[in-house]
């Protein structure tokens, strides 16, 4: 049991003089991938039925290397981003929540990174 | 964890009904939220079945009549019975609102009546309120100045700078918002909720006030400010047709404004 007053207890460790860069970020990957996403879903229903050869030569276009690319650093920091909300909104244990965290952002940094390297592959490389 | 289901100790069980009075015809029945810490019991709702004929239109008419008529021991707050002291904030029919100006016939069927969610209970409808008192406090709800005010007059606001506070000053604190937040509920220790976010930019956006961009820091916290997910349920519960979620947007704005 603490004897803390509320005030003590609600002030508690201060403001953390941070959260404007998380919630812009958030919103800033969010507008981006609003033309992303659409160009990225209808680019690939548009190749229904296309072979091998295509994708990889689609994938290899400079124009579509690039937008990959950027949809590829918006959508897993967009994810790395909403999924620290929700953490912090439900994993009140200090270690799990820190444990959580800590598995998402390197996730996440892993996926982007391997898709990345991907696109470049093929596009540099070839399939 | 955040715990999604109710705690042992406060699963609720059913209560007593107490029967209508010899010769009432035009009945309705209110469920109420019954505890108290002294029995050591769980929490159980009791019927109430109550005449309509001899009743006011209010539902805090019907909580005055049950105690007054029917059961003593029935505990909640009350005081102006006009919406503007707050007291009676409950939860009614599912919707956080204020007893005092809630029409009985609004309520299709029975009335359920509730203290205001995931609050400790004092008793019965009587809400432990002191956490929220003290974030009120702590955001400093009153106008700070380094200059002295003239000496002989009050200190002057434009009619246009006055108007930024209409929907804001209009708040009773009956927190109502606050306690139908899911993200209060979650962090409502850590995230100062709706209510109290409103005051907050109520001294923000004072023309008087000179301390805005401290009051700004002071809530520049992933949680203090940016628990808020824009749930929107502030704004649809509050009995005084107020805005909470509106203010808490102005002053994420003002934060992104003093950015760039």
């Amino acid at each position: 049991m603490s004897l803390e007053t509320r005030l003590a207890r609600v002030r508690g460790l201060g403001s953390a003089k941070d959260g404007t860069h998380h919630w812009w970020a958030q919103r800033l990957t969010a507008v981006a991938l609003v033309p992303l996403t659409i160009w990225f879903a209808v680019s690939v229903a548009g190749m229904t039925g296309g072979n091998y050869a295509e994708a990889v030569a689609w994938v290899g276009s400079p124009i579509n290397t690039v937008l990959l690319l950027l949809l590829i650093a918006a959508t897993f920091h967009h994810v790395q981003l909403g999924i620290q909300v929700v953490l912090e909104d439900y994993v009140h244990g200090e270690g799990a929540k820190i444990a959580a965290l800590m598995f998402v952002k390197f996730a996440c940094a892993i996926l982007a990174v391997a898709s990345g390297y991907a696109v470049l592959r093929v596009a540099f490389v070839g399939g | 964890m955040v715990e999604f289901t109710l705690p042992a100790n406060s699963k609720i069980g059913k209560g007593k009904t107490w029967p209508k009075a010899d010769g009432a015809t035009n009945v309705k029945r209110f469920n109420i939220y019954r505890w108290n810490g002294d029995d050591g019991k769980n929490p159980q709702v009791d019927t109430y079945e109550v005449d309509m004929d001899q009743c006011g239109p209010m539902v805090l008419d019907a909580l005055i009549k049950i105690k007054n008529e029917i059961d003593q021991t029935l505990t909640f707050r009350r005081s102006c019975r006009e919406g503007i002291c707050g007291s009676c904030a409950m939860n009614i029919d599912g919707t956080n609102t204020l007893a005092c100006t809630k029409f009985i016939d609004e309520v299709k069927g029975e009335v359920n009546v509730y203290p205001l969610p995931h609050m400790s209970v004092v008793k019965d409808l009587v809400p432990d309120v002191n956490t929220v008192y003290a974030q009120l406090s702590a955001i400093e709800p009153w106008m700070k100045t380094q200059s002295p005010p003239p000496p002989d007059k009050e200190r002057l606001q434009s009619p246009e700078d006055r108007r930024k506070l209409d929907g804001l000053y209009e708040c009773i604190l009956c927190f109502c918002c606050s306690t139908s937040c899911p993200s209060y509920w979650w962090n409502g220790e850590r995230y100062l909720g709706p209510a109290v976010l409103l005051q907050a930019y109520r001294w923000i956006v004072d023309s008087r006030d000179e301390y805005t961009g401290d009051r700004l820091d002071a809530l520049e916290d992933p949680f203090r400010l940016y628990r808020c997910h824009t749930i929107m349920n502030c704004s649809k519960t509050c009995p005084k047709g107020l805005n909470p979620a509106r203010a808490i947007a102005e002053i994420k704005k003002l934060m992104i404004q003093r950015q760039f």
